[in-house]
């Protein structure tokens, strides 16, 4: 080569080399086969989607790119040269970069520090501050981010926490960046901010790994996709060729409609309404919201985050207390000061976060299932545990819960499944309202459509349900009535109906009315 | 049963590991230990009269206290809140008991004086974390202070005899038959600890409250209220144990009790109870307690001294919380 090689050239080999060729990899783990001769290709510069149900494949694929697990079989070449991870730090080396879905920052230590944590620059021995901090925001620049480096990260907003992220696997010369639901805990306009960091990176030849459950995300910003079920590759092609439905039947194995609106009969309007907040205010945010809530109505609330959707949720269910206004219940104040009395009064919440606010994470899906259902297993003073079991078995059961056993903890399950025992738990109080905040976060398309269902048919027997969604496609696919929040208070009440199309709710949820 | 959990799975195993990994060996490893510990002891110090029936009652007399006290602290430390008063409440408790039985010549109101001091103190403990948000730690070294104190000025330091024979009888000093009265006492606080541990409704809220106060909360669970009991039933149990010296010891005296939060955390710890929160073994506490009470009698029939002694328990509890089961 004749022409000298650009900065960007010395980090990045120039060679016609995959960054990443994974050939038939296979792993399993105690006997199960997980991976089953999977091969993966990821060229320079591509943005590359990894999608699939949970318990695919994708996760301990991509451990073994970080050097988390070791393959049983095939081969791993990075820049066409062949590698055998034994740790993640040998991984970084070859310049494979994480940018951690839990995040691994230390929240009271410097944007810099962060960026350079473990790999400091050094002068005589000591940390070279100066020069951390400098180079830095040489790595932020490069980014295209205006971020402060000597900034403590606690004190930035969560989007910023992600892209500190990225630069600290930039630091490390990463060639490969594996990014798991990036925007999972991003606002809107955060998540534009790393498209374009996305689109930024893949100009400078680094090859990315985008793992999501997003279809929206994936035609934005992905150049291939391939898709993992039971440790297979099922779908392997360039997105622009392939349509939504074709991605989500290689998902899930079959063709789901789970995402088109079903049309269900209208709420009767001359009944006293379930649920009905008059001119609710708080110190939470929410200012002057007042709506009604028919049983066997599906009602989608629409806003950005801090726009009160959550808020709204937790003052129905007694978590925040209201400055003024009213909560009734078929039409008698409700007086819930806690969420003893909701729950007693027949409300239900699944909650935003489901590891932090839903579950007990160490304990056993049984003991989780049972927790809001102990007030009616006493026999005397004691627990009955064997109804417990058969009850706990019926919810697993009504919910498809899939699991090794009941008796085991929470955490071992994948994201989808921990999201149902919530449901499911609540389910077993048969509630008259359930409001559901974010219930399809995190949670692949399958699971995504049996929970869109099982809120179906909570309505049609008769319930009301609140469902709380940033994923617009998903509330306009439940909802029989959306209302749109803004700075804490109701801008539109709309029946589904006259709502054409995701973007149409887009704007009325921004604010912009044609 | 929710008495113990399983160990985390080695980083990055998957859901479904194998039988083997799923037989949780480390929530055993009290049981094992105290195994080990009690087989090296009966090879090693036969002939110093380990063995005979008498050393082994002894052992559990005098580790009966301690095992009251950590079944309590067992409901404490499951619900994510540590007691550290527990011992100066204890003396407390023997000090008011005896000075009430010397004014009124009345077992039933040296009884009630105790009782008093556990409520009082549990009251405070209880109010100041729950309802002020203070960490029990600070609230209950706070308490720890304020009660050893107390019970020092109001004796003057000096111990006050407790000639009530009756109170004396019950409280740690007779005998059921063949069966001393301080081993009845830990036997009915190990079986109504581990009912309520693990067949009430009163249990399973206060793991969950330990697990996830958050999550436990959003569930319907009044963890304030939860939290607040245990303090409470923390402080009325070390005041029974502080009566249980009182009456074994015939007075009541500030020292009673002195370092005693130790070895109660030490043996909640040993037996299993994880010190996060959400895990607790009531049987695994009494063991625990056992095993501390094991070694300190071993040690003593094997003639070491009272340092060497010191050095050696330490390090056996360092390779016992090695091996028992961790977040």
């Amino acid at each position: 080569m004749s022409e000298r090689p650009s900065a960007l050239d010395e980090r990045v080999e120039r060679s016609s080399a995959p960054v990443v060729e994974m050939r038939g990899i296979e792993k399993g783990f105690s006997g199960t086969p997980v991976l089953k001769g999977v091969d993966f290709t990821l060229a320079r510069g591509e943005v590359h989607a990894l999608a699939g149900g949970n318990g695919a494949g994708k996760s301990t694929l991509m451990k073994i790119l970080q050097g988390v697990h070791r393959k049983d079989a095939g081969a791993i070449r990075i820049g066409g040269r062949e590698v055998d991870f034994s740790s993640t730090a040998d991984a970084e080396a070859a310049g494979v970069g994480m940018v951690f879905q839990e995040f691994s920052l230390v929240p009271t230590l410097s944007v810099a520090r962060n960026i350079f944590l473990n790999h400091e620059p050094r002068r005589f021995r000591m940390i070279d501050d100066k020069a951390m901090v400098r180079r830095a925001g040489e790595i932020l620049q490069g980014m295209g981010v205006d971020l402060d480096p000597p900034a403590e990260v606690q004190t930035l907003p969560t989007g910023y926490w992600q892209l500190t992220e990225i630069a600290k696997a930039l630091a490390l010369d990463a060639k490969v960046l594996i990014m798991d639901e990036p925007t999972a805990s991003l606002t809107k306009t955060e998540s534009e901010a790393l498209f374009e960091l996305i689109g930024r990176l893949k100009a400078q030849g680094v090859g990315i790994v985008y793992v999501s459950h997003r279809m929206e995300e994936v035609y934005r910003i992905c150049d291939r996709i391939t898709v993992l079920r039971d440790g297979g590759v099922v779908l392997n092609d360039a997105v622009a060729d392939l349509s939504p439905e074709q991605i989500v039947a290689a998902i899930v194995g079959r063709e789901v409609d789970a995402l088109e609106w079903v049309e269900r009969p209208a709420a009767t309007e001359d009944t006293t309404p379930l649920l009905e907040v008059r001119n609710l205010t708080a110190a939470n945010g929410v200012t002057d919201m007042s709506f009604t809530l028919h049983g066997g109505e599906i009602l989608g609330l629409a806003g950005l985050m801090g726009s009160g959707r959550t808020e709204l949720a937790k003052l129905i269910f007694g978590i925040d207390r209201p400055t003024s206004g009213e909560i009734l219940l078929r039409g008698e104040p409700a007086g819930i000061t806690n969420p003893r009395i909701a729950i007693a009064k027949g409300i239900a919440l699944v909650p935003e976060d489901r590891r932090v606010q839903g579950l007990v994470l160490d304990h056993s899906v049984r003991d989780n299932l049972l927790l809001p259902l102990l007030p009616g297993l006493n026999r005397g003073p004691l627990v009955d545990d064997r109804r417990g079991d058969g009850l706990a078995a019926q919810l697993i059961e009504r919910l498809q819960i899939k699991l090794a056993s009941a008796k085991r903890p929470v955490r071992l399950l994948s994201g989808g499944n921990q999201q149902k025992v919530v449901i499911a738990k609540w389910l077993g109080r048969d509630p008259d309202v359930l409001i559901l905040d974010e219930p399809t976060a995190g949670v692949d398309i399958g699971t995504k459509s049996e929970i869109i269902q099982r809120i179906r048919e909570l309505a049609d027997s008769g319930k009301a349900v609140i469902v709380i969604s940033s994923e617009l496609a998903e509330l306009l696919a439940v909802s029989d009535r959306v209302l749109v929040l803004r700075n804490g208070t109701v801008t539109d009440d709309l029946d589904r109906r006259d709502i054409d199309d995701e973007e149409s709710l887009q704007l009325a949820i921004q604010g912009v009315h044609s | 049963m929710s008495q113990t959990l399983a160990p985390p799975p080695p980083a990055g195993a998957p859901g479904g590991g194998s039988r083997l990994r799923g037989i949780d060996w480390r929530s055993y490893a009290i049981y094992i230990g105290f195994a080990v510990v009690f087989l090296l002891f009966a090879i090693f110090l036969a002939d110093d009269g380990f063995l005979s029936g008498t050393n082994l009652l002894n052992i559990f007399r005098q580790t009966a206290i301690i095992s009251v006290m950590a079944v309590a602290m067992t409901f404490v430390i499951s619900a994510a809140q540590i007691d550290l008063s527990v011992g100066s409440v204890a003396g407390l408790s023997s000090v008011c008991a005896a000075l009430a039985i010397a004014a009124t010549g009345s077992a039933l109101f040296g009884v009630l004086a105790g009782l008093a001091v556990g409520l009082v103190v549990g009251i405070v403990n209880g109010s100041l974390v729950t309802f002020l948000g203070m960490p029990s730690f600070l609230v209950t070294l706070a308490v720890l202070g304020i009660a050893f104190g107390l019970a020092q000025l109001i004796t003057k330091s000096s111990p006050i005899p407790i000639l009530n024979a009756k109170f004396n009888a019950i409280f740690g000093g007779g005998n059921l038959g063949p069966i001393p009265g301080l081993l009845l006492w830990t036997v009915v606080a190990v079986a109504i600890g581990w009912v309520v541990l693990n067949k009430t409704r009163f249990g399973r809220r206060v793991l969950a409250t330990g697990g996830n106060r958050v999550a436990a909360e959003y569930t319907g669970v009044n963890t304030r209220r939860i939290t607040f009991t245990v303090m409470l039933v923390s402080s009325v149990v070390a005041a029974i144990a502080g009566m249980l010296y009182a009456g074994r010891l015939e007075s009541g005296r500030y020292q009673w009790g002195t370092g005693d939060e130790l070895s109660v955390i030490a043996a909640v710890i040993l037996g299993g109870t994880s010190l996060f929160g959400g895990a607790g073994s009531v049987i695994g506490a009494l063991f625990g307690s056992l095993l501390i009470g094991l070694i300190n009698n071993g040690l003593i029939l094997a003639g070491f001294d009272n340092s060497q002694q010191q050095i050696i328990r330490g390090l056996i509890i360092i390779v016992a919380v090695a091996l028992a089961p961790r977040k």
